[in-house]
This record gives C-alpha cells, structure tokens and sequence, in this order.
C-alpha cells in the first residue's frame, strides 16, 4: 500500500475531475478553514484533513466520507483562508464527483435532499418550494412522510396564512416557459462536462 | 588653554516661564551655583537664543555652559556648542512635564527645578571639554576573514566604498558553500524558481577589483592592536608569514554542515541513497554536467521518487543534537525539490516537517513548490531504512494522526549549520573540548583567541540593538557565522557588517568612539599613581579595551574602548573617569541637592537612569504628560556599569531616603548596549547591602530594576511606588549628619 | 422615466405566494418610492442555489444562471440585474466570475446555452439589492423619504452568509460587517451593538437535511438577539429569514425556550419608515408578527 501512498495520482484525479479541485495542493495545512466551520464539530474530516488526505492518496476514504457533505455554503472557510482556497467549492466539487461516482454514502441526508431539490428545480426551472418540502417529508415512505407532515403542520399552516406557501403549487406551479429550453441547456451542459472528465453518462 | 569662565542659561519658553520661578533659578545659578555669567531668555533654542550663547563665548570668553531648559536628548543641535564644556539641566521633561500644572504642586515643582539647577551647576564646574583620543590611529584598511558570499559581499562594498580591503580564504579557492551549489534560492520577482548562484561573478568582481587583495590558502597567525591599528600576521600558501596592517577586520568564516553521521537512525551511513543537502547538491551538479536526470547513488538509477526530511538533527530538544533551527534548510529542501519536478513533473516530491519555516518572500517560493506539485506533509519522521530498490522513511502524519511507511527511491536529510566560530574562549585551557578547536582570529587580547560566543557556539553579536558588533571593538561578524541564514541574509549582512568596519575605522582615526556611542570624543584618563592594580577594570571591561603591562597596570587601547565607563564602575580606588562624566561629575550633583531636614516630610530619592533606556523613557512618560513624585532627582549615567558604589554611600551619607537604578535587561537575552553593564551593575548592587546594614540602613533604601526603553507607563509607576515604600518605611535617620 | 433601471432577478423564494413573498411586496414598495424601475427578467430561472451542486455539477449550474444573463441581455440591455435573494446574488455573481476569468467554461457555457438557442455575450453586471441601495443611491439619499422614523425599536442586524461572503459588500469586513447597522440608523431604528451572531451561519440549506445541526445554529442567532435587548432582527437574505423565523417555535418545543422574536428585511422596515402601510411593508407575511412595527405603521 504504501507504493501509491503520497504519490501525485489521487490528487491529479482531484485536480481534473473536481470543481476547483487544482486547488488542493496549495493548501498549507494551517487550520483555519476547520476552526471557522459552523458545522466543525460534526466533519469527520474537516477541510485542512480532507486536503492531506487527498495529497496522501486516500481516495476510498476521502470519497466515501460524509464529510464534505457537512457544509453549509456559508463561506466563512473562503475568506478567511490565507491561501485563498475556494473551499466551498471544493467540498460541493468532492461531494459532486463521489456523488456521480456512486461513492458518496448512500443515505447521506443533504446528498438526498440535494438531489431533491436539483430534480425539483430542473423540472420546471424554478423551484416548487411545496412539493420540495413534501418530498422531503415522504423521503422515508408514507408513513413516516405523514408524521414529519403532522409534526410540521403548525409551521405549514402559518406559511399558508402568512401567504407564503400556495397549495396550489401542487397542480399549477410557478413555472419557466422555456423548461424544455431548460431542460436541453442542461443536458448539454451535463454532456460537455462528462465529456471533459471521461465520465459516462 | 583660557581661564575657566561659567555662563548659566534660563530657559523660559514651552511653559517654563508660567510655570516656574527663572527668576529664583537665575539667583540660585548665580549665588549657590557660581556661575560668572546668569541669562534668562524666553526661547533659548531659537536662533537668537543660540546666537546669544554663541556671542557669550566668543566675547566673554565662556568655557563652561549650562543649559537649563529641556532634556539633554532634546536640541541637540541647537545646543551644539564644541569648543566649550556643556551640561543641561532638565526642567522641561524633567520637571514640568512629569509635576501636576495644579497651583498646589508649585511649591513643590520649583523645589525640583531649583535642584536641578543646582546640580547642573555642580555638575558643569566639574565637567572639562573633551579633547579626543590623543592615540588616533589612521589605518582605515578593512581585513576579511572568509571568501563565502559574505566576506565575498564584505570585501566589495568596503571597496566600492573607495576602502583597501584585505581577504583571506584559508581554501584554495573562494566561493565558500555557494561554489557548492546547483543553484541557489530565489531572491527577487517572482521568487518562484531556483536562480543561479551568481558566485563565479562576484568572485570576478573580488579578483579583478583595483583596491582588494585576496590571499588563499592562508589562516591568521596572530591579530594584535585595536582599531586603526590592528597588525595582522598571514600564512599565506607558500608557507611564509605576511604582515597586513589594517583598521578593523570582518569575520565571515562562515558554516559547516552538521554530521549526518550522527543521525543513523535516518539511514545515513547505511545506505548511499540518503544524502544531506550539500550530497543533493553535488548529485545536481553532477547530472547538470552529464546533462541528464539526478541519478540514485547505489545503483545510477533515476530517481523516480524522492523524500526531504526537514530537521534532521536540528530542532533537537533531547539535547543530542543542534537545539536550533537553521533557518535556511525548508527553502532549500523546497528548491532541491524542484531540481526534480523542473526537470520532470512526474518524479514524486514529498517534503516532510513539522513547521514549514520560509519567511518573508520564501512563503512565494513555498507556493511555487506547491503549485509545481510538491507535496508537503506535516510529520516526523522516526526512521530511514535501507530497503530493496531505495529506502524506507517511517513517520507520523501529524494531520492525519497515523504512522506512515513511505518508499523513496533518494532521502535527503535537511541538517543544519554549525558555525565556525573558531576557539571557545569560555572554556578552561585544559579543557580537551577546547584542545580540538581551532583558533581563527588568533586574537593577542588578554580574553582570549578568538571573539566570544554568544549560544549555541554562534560568534558574539549585539543580536537585539546593533547586529555585527561584537565585544571586540573593530571587529565585525557578519553571515552564518553569527547567526544561521539563508545566502540572501548573508548577503545583507555583510552589506551592513562593512559599513560597521568604515564607522570603526574612520571614528579610530579621528580619535572619537566607534559605536554605540560615535562620535564621542571623551575617553577613560586613568590617574595610574592611585592605581592599586587590582585588575577589576581589566577583568569587567566588556569589550577587552584594557590590557595590563608588565608591573600589571591597565594600559587602556582607547580606540576599543566604547566608553561606557564600566571600568569607571569598578574603580575601587576610583582613579578612572571620563573628562565630561566621572566620579566627581556625578558625585557633585548628588551633594549638590537642597537636602530637607527629616522634618519635613519631604523625601529626597536619588535615581540613576541609564540614558540608553530608561532615561528616554522618563523623556517620554513626560511627553506623555505622566505625573511622578516630586522627590525624586535624576541623574543620567552611560550606562548602570558605570555606575560606582561610592556615588551610593554619598548618597545615604548625605539624606538621601532611598536610591533607584534604573538599567536594562540583562541575562541572557541582555538588551544592554554595553552588554555586561547592567549585569555587573546588579551584581554590585548585590553586594550593597553590607553597606546599608554597616550605615544602619535598611536594604530597600536601594533599589535595581530593568526598564526598557517601551517602559513608559511603568517607569513613573515604579518611582511612585518607591516613593510610597519610602514613606512607609520612613525618611533616613542620615539626615542631618551630612 | 424613472430615476434607476434595473433587469430585476426575484428568485423562486421572491414570487407572489412563496416563502419570501414579503421581501418581494415590501422591495416593490420600496422601489416606488425611490422611483427605482425593477423589470423582472423574462422567463428568469432558478440559479440552482449553492445546494444544486450535488447533482448539478459545475457546467450545468453556470448554464442555469448564464441562460438569465443572455435573457437580460437580448430583453433589458445596458441594464444591471439585481438580485433581492443572497444565494440568487451568490450564483449569479460566480458564474459571471468565473466565466469572466474562463474563456473555456465560456466557450463551453455558450455551447450549452446554444441548445436553447440562446448565447450570453458576457456584458452583464451581476449585483444585489443592497449595493443598488448604498452604491447608487447612499445613506443619505435613503434618509430623505423617511416620514416615520422607526424610533424606540431596537434591531439585531443579522446579515448571515451570502451577502457577505464570499463578496460582500465594497468596503465591508467580513467578520463586522456594518452596512445593515447603517440602515437601521438611516430609518432611525437602533442597532444593537456588539451583536456577536452577526455573520453566523444559520444552516442554511442544511436546516432540510441536518435540522438539528442547523436549529442549534438558529438557537444562537435568536438567542444573541435577545441577550443584546434587541425587538427584532432584521436581515437582507430570505433563507435566513426563513430558517430563523419558522424554526423558532420548533426550537421552542424542543428545547424549552420561549423565543418569539420577529425576523424582517431591511426592505420592510425601509417601507414602513417611508410612510407604507403594514400590508405594503408585508408585514402580513411574518410568522411571528413584528408588533411595533405595525405601530409605526398605522400611525396616520
């Protein structure tokens, strides 16, 4: 094992295949982005650890984490990095790539709602903030669907009697005009980077 | 040489008009001051003022002046009068600006300033003008010793400064490490590829230069004399002894790799294929010269994978190896790594340690090693084995907390630099450590050999307040030689250790001090018929200026000499002083103090401050308009070694209630610019208290403390909290016997 | 004319009916009385929002957001587009950074775009609602329509993440930023000072999936609020409003607390000091009603 360990092929995969993945070798290991994560405590491996860990060539561990999954898009790691990483992107680039490789931990919650919310948004090019909550509620099967429901009903109900959910989303959604253009912007779009990355489709 | 005519003048401007009775001060100067001539003036310092005194001198004959306005560090050039003697007497920090403006304070203000009048009286009636050293010794030729990039740089600037220079390499050739090197690290825009050493270019610019000399292959036999008139025996090549005369002398004698021998735990010895630095060197030079790849020492294979282990025997708290970090080694082992990933991407480059040190523009080398594909890995390596194809390097990933195995076709180690400092003059003669050790300067100075050490064996330099001066006036060490670093620091060192050697020279020859006192044209006058010969002034001078002859008299080498007055200090029989400073100069302005009896509920304490740190502070304290008891008078010295016991026993004698000295740091990480005077000050001090017990005085009537020149808050603390203890304890029962 | 033009991207939480639907009322108000014109991009799309990455990838997501940048181009051209919601702000402004700083990411966007037969020319500008405010108009210029100072209410400035970081607004720190302080003083509220949950993370995306996680955060955010005497937080992100609004009566039944503290835009309070009514400051659209506000407001 130790022939490939901290030899460059793991971190050239990350440098080609990962959204500012060419990034990762210049992290100098001080820490910072780790203490400033609001979600810190509950990173299995935090950002400063994931770096080494790619340079050392763990990819099965790095990639089957839930790690990255832990961030929250709040930025705070960016701009406090002294080397001016864009660590946001990096972990939504390493959760991206295990997701699509089919390593990313299976019932990773945000992997799940992730998804979610892409296919919802996709579908008609805006987000159908109803049906996304429901799908999450339903996420685990009927039955607990309804008992997530219930156990958020007070907070549905204000949400519809402040005016800010519709419950006619569900048949008539807020909708683009050109979802189809959408949809083939966004199928080209996917084909081009598959093609970048040698991935198939 | 004229009669002695004083001339007193008053001050009145930044407030001390409103303030202050110049009327009362001008009575005093005149009837308890003697002064011949009394002038008030409202703006002394303005050039009517100046011409004023100027007039005086001209006309009426003035040779003794005293300026009773601001601190004696404030117009300086204003108050530059050479041809008479001068002191100041400070009513402006030293009084105004310390005592409360409130109207209840006046009395009490005044009472300090017609002190300070006193004794700038006393003080000026005492005092004699300079004349400059009578010995002035003019060689200004400058001696190198070392032909590395540092006295390589030394022997150039000092001649493009339009001085002779002589430089001796004791190899047969110059160039010194950097001759050693593929190439060196960057040290200009954009700082991100190993540059070209440039060494063949300055050792033409050495060799082809008009004003240098260069002798190889020859050591120092003997170095005797003192600036501007150093005498200099060479063993030049062919065996034959030359005599150089020189002013003042640089040592760049450079460093040496520490034995990665003793590191056989990180495979050195065992295997060819782990190198230290200078080995990487030479396998770079080698495949440069073969116009190929780095190649494996045990089998000429290419190297397809190399590891640099960071602190190889340095760093070492267990006390086996260098304690310290050399500084230059991770942007060495960052350029070494890229001799292999410029010459092709693919060889795995994996640098190791536990603190990446790259300062300044380094951290740009860093990120170009980065961006090149280096990786760097925190951790500490345990072992380096010998293994089939390469070696084994055994360590602990320090970010991912794990032990680690690693195979590298080469290792280098990144071992440190062991000064060459020449002889330890600390040690005892029969000392077989001592024995081994090989003299450099070959110093003909009761003190020893070579120049004293300051740690880990790095040659001596005034590392906090002035680099390259060491305790051996004229005598500079500049490059790794004092301190680890890097080729570019070295290079700046040599730079500034060169200047330093034309300020020795040029101050030699016109009979002034060298540093850090330049310019000073007082020096010690020994009145040898009262000399005991008891060799204290020998012994503590710090920077080996006395010497003894024959019947063990001091015979002073006044151009080292740095005039601090520490052999003053230490004068039991006190037949040493300076013309303007001396034991009765300050002596004159303790007694000179109006003494109130122990009635009065008025304490008088006296407080010697060194004028290189504390009494600036109390400058500025007052600037910053801090309030401190109006007990306390201040005296400034040179430094707290030149401070004599017998100023304290007249002190106590004549009422004082308490007496505070005020000096530097001392200790190991000395800040004092005489580097032992506050040292010995405290050391005597020590002693004092035998005198207080003999005088019935309690111990606390004297008081030592370091200030620093940032001390500014805290030095009008610790005069009122000492005043607060001398009241407490009570005024001294002296009083009255005086 | 109107005094400003602008090619105004809501966002799927800033339409009628939707999560931010205040935000989207009270800007309209606002905007009417600093004579601002806000023309929506035709047909505009989701920007894919920051957890789109996932399943979106990077291409796809800078497609999203460059087909609203072509659209705004062709339709409302010269004209910058703002952007009233943080992440919409966010995406937009790195896809137009990044396509900027790519002539290969462009190429290959423009190659997506051409499947709908749309092409983005890179001329636009990409900025928020806020800068608009403080660039183009200033503080002093937003203190002239005041007619009802929002005197005696004292408001925790919560900014949040994506306004601030990673761009933030020009001159702003990242770690105190005082832009949103300033707008309260500038509608005569009171800024509560030292409020230590200023740019705190409330979840975000994340209050979905890790509602724990996130809820401690909230809990944070709400709880400083109080401890520095604050009425109300204002904040110019709607998923912040969101997540710290709603999630206060789940917090309150988990954990015992008894929080009920009114989350506002800076929009609303902007409009009930230019002298709007409740209703047109949306102030019908809080969970937890923001009373002294609706104070001020019905004042004649």
């Amino acid at each position: 094992m130790s022939g490939e360990r901290y030899r460059n092929s793991f971190l050239r995969e990350v440098e080609h295949n990962v959204e500012e993945g060419h990034w990762v070798k210049m992290c100098m290991q001080c820490g910072v982005c780790s203490g400033s994560c609001p979600f810190g405590p509950h990173w299995a491996h935090p950002p400063q650890e994931l770096f080494m860990m790619i340079r050392a060539g763990k990819r099965e561990e790095v990639l089957g984490s839930d790690a990255m999954w832990m961030c929250t898009s709040c930025y705070n790691c960016v701009v406090r990095c002294p080397r001016k990483l864009p660590i946001t992107h990096i972990m939504h680039g390493l959760a991206n790539y295990a997701h699509r490789l089919g390593l990313a931990p299976k019932n990773q919650p945000t992997r799940q709602f992730a998804k979610m919310f892409w296919d919802n948004l996709s579908k008609t090019g805006r987000v159908n903030e109803l049906k996304l909550s429901l799908g999450l509620y339903f996420k685990d099967g009927f039955k607990q669907g309804i008992r997530n429901a219930l156990a958020m009903k007070d907070i549905g109900l204000g949400m519809l009697k402040a005016k800010r959910l519709n419950p006619l989303e569900l048949v008539k959604p807020h909708a683009c005009k050109g979802a189809k253009d959408i949809h083939a912007i966004l199928a080209k779009a996917k084909e081009i980077e598959d093609r970048r990355k040698g991935l198939s489709a | 040489m004229a009669e002695t005519k004083t001339a007193a003048y008053i001050c009145q401007g930044c407030g001390i008009g409103e303030r202050l009775s110049t009327r009362q001060l001008a009575q005093i100067a005149q009837k308890e001051g003697k002064m011949a001539l009394v002038r008030e003036h409202p703006f002394l310092c303005g050039a009517e003022g100046v011409g004023l005194i100027r007039d005086d001198i001209e006309r009426e004959a003035v040779t003794h002046v005293l300026i009773a306005a601001c601190s004696r560090r404030a117009k300086t050039e204003a108050f530059h009068f050479p041809t008479v003697a001068l002191a100041r007497a400070n009513l402006r920090e030293g009084v105004l600006w310390s005592q409360p403006e409130a109207d209840e304070a006046a009395g009490l203000t005044q009472e300090m300033a017609n002190d300070y009048v006193r004794m700038g009286c006393a003080e000026l009636k005492k005092t004699k003008l300079p004349l400059g050293n009578p010995l002035a010794a003019t060689n200004r030729r400058i001696l190198v010793v070392g032909g590395g990039v540092s006295g390589l740089t030394a022997a150039l600037e000092a001649a493009r400064a339009g001085y002779q220079v002589v430089l001796v390499e004791k190899e047969r050739a110059l160039g010194g490490w950097a001759a050693k090197l593929h190439k060196r690290v960057p040290f200009r825009e954009p700082h991100a590829d190993p540059a070209d050493t440039g060494i063949e270019q300055l050792i033409a610019q050495v060799t082809g230069h008009p004003r240098i000399r260069v002798h190889l292959g020859a050591t120092l036999l003997e170095t005797r004399g003192a600036p501007g008139r150093f005498s200099v025996q060479v063993s030049v090549e062919s065996g034959a002894a030359v005599t150089e005369e020189v002013g003042s002398i640089v040592q760049a004698t450079g460093f040496t790799l520490y034995d990665a021998g003793k590191l056989p735990a990180l495979g050195y010895g065992k295997t060819p294929d782990v190198v230290d630095q200078a080995g990487l060197e030479r396998l770079a030079r080698q495949a440069a010269a073969a116009g190929g790849a780095i190649r494996r020492p045990s089998d000429g294979a290419e190297v397809g994978s190399v590891v640099f282990v960071q602190c190889a025997g340095q760093r070492d708290e267990g006390g086996s190896h260098l304690p310290y970090c050399s500084g230059h080694c991770c942007a060495t082992s960052i350029k070494q790594a890229m001799y292999f990933k410029d010459a092709n991407p693919e060889v795995d480059t994996v640098v190791i340690y536990t603190d990446l040190r790259v300062p300044g523009s380094g951290e740009d080398f860093y990120r170009s090693a980065q961006r090149k594909g280096v990786t760097f890995t925190k951790g500490r390596v345990a072992s380096v084995e010998p293994a089939s194809g390469g070696c084994k390097v055994s360590f602990r990933d320090l970010i991912l907390d794990e032990d680690v195995a690693l195979e590298a076709d080469l290792v280098v180690l990144a071992t440190g630099q062991v000064p060459n400092s020449g002889v330890n003059i600390e040690l005892a003669d029969d000392d077989p450590a001592k024995a081994a050790q090989v003299p450099i300067l070959n110093l003909a100075y009761r003190q020893g050999k070579d120049m004293p050490q300051l740690k880990h064996g790095f040659t001596d330099s005034h590392f906090i307040c002035f680099p390259y001066e060491t305790r051996r006036t004229g005598i500079y060490a500049a490059g790794p030689v004092r301190r680890p670093m890097d080729m570019a620091q070295a290079v700046e060192d040599a730079t500034g250790a060169a200047l330093k050697a034309i300020q020795a020279v040029e101050n030699a020859a016109a009979g002034r001090a060298a540093h850090p006192r330049s310019g000073d044209l007082s020096y010690p006058i020994v009145r040898i018929e009262g000399c005991t010969q008891c060799k204290r002034c020998t012994v503590e001078c710090p920077f080996g200026a006395i010497d003894e002859d024959e019947s063990r008299f001091p015979v002073f080498n006044e151009s080292r000499c740095r005039r601090c007055g520490t052999c003053m200090g230490a004068c039991p029989v006190r037949v040493i002083g300076f013309e303007n400073y001396s034991v009765d100069t300050v002596g004159a302005q303790i007694k000179a103090v109006d003494m109130p009896d122990e009635f009065s509920e008025k304490p008088r304490v006296l407080l010697l401050a060194c004028e290189n740190d504390a009494y600036p502070a109390l400058d500025m304290a007052a600037l910053q308009r801090r309030v401190y008891s109006a007990f306390v008078r201040v005296i400034p010295v040179r430094c707290l070694g030149s401070v004599n016991t017998i100023w304290i026993t007249d002190a106590l004698n004549s009422g004082y209630d308490g007496v505070m000295l005020m000096g530097c740091k001392h200790g190991e990480d000395y800040q004092c610019h005489f580097v032992k005077g506050s040292e010995l000050a405290n050391y005597r001090m020590g002693k004092i208290d035998d005198t207080l017990k003999q005088l019935g005085l309690e111990t606390e009537r004297v008081a030592t403390y370091e200030v620093a020149i940032t001390d500014v808050a805290r030095v009008a603390r610790l005069i009122d909290d000492y005043v607060a203890k001398i009241l407490e304890i009570g005024l001294s029962p002296m009083k009255g016997f005086a | 004319m109107a005094k400003k033009e602008y090619a105004f991207y809501p966002g799927c939480s800033s339409q009628l009916k939707a999560s931010a639907a205040n935000y989207l009322t009270s800007t309209r108000s606002l905007c009417r009385v600093l004579d601002i014109k806000l023309t929506e991009i035709p047909d505009w799309n989701c920007c894919g929002a920051s957890i789109g990455y996932a399943e979106g990838g990077e291409l796809p997501r800078l497609a999203l957001n460059a087909r609203n940048f072509a659209l705004a181009e062709s339709h409302l051209p010269g004209q910058d587009i703002v952007a009233t919601c943080a992440a919409c702000w966010l995406s937009a402004r790195e896809t137009k950074e990044r396509l900027d700083a790519s002539a290969e990411l462009m190429r290959e966007t423009n190659e997506a775009l051409a499947a709908a037969g749309l092409h983005y020319k890179g001329e636009v500008a990409v900025r928020h609602m806020v800068e608009v405010l403080i660039e183009d108009f200033g503080y002093e210029a937003l203190a002239q329509p005041v007619v009802k100072p929002l005197a005696g209410i004292k408001f925790a400035g919560y900014v949040g993440c994506q306004t601030n970081r990673p761009f933030g607004i020009a001159g702003e720190s990242f770690e105190n930023p005082m832009y949103l302080d300033k707008m309260v003083e500038t509608v005569g509220g009171e800024a509560v000072t030292g409020y230590d949950q200023k740019v705190t993370c409330c979840g975000g995306a994340l209050a979905f999936s890790e509602a724990e996680k996130s809820q401690k955060q909230i809990r944070d955010i709400v709880e400083s609020a109080y401890d520095h005497g604050a009425d109300m937080i204002v904040t110019p992100c709607p998923l912040c409003q969101a997540n710290v609004e709603i999630y206060q009566s789940e917090i309150n039944k988990k954990q015992g607390t008894k929080f009920h503290m009114p989350v506002l835009y800076y929009s609303q309070l902007m409009t009930v000091a230019y002298g709007g009514s409740a209703r047109e400051a949306g102030l019908d659209g809080q969970l937890i009603r923001a009373e002294k506000l609706e104070e001020i407001a019905a004042k004649g």
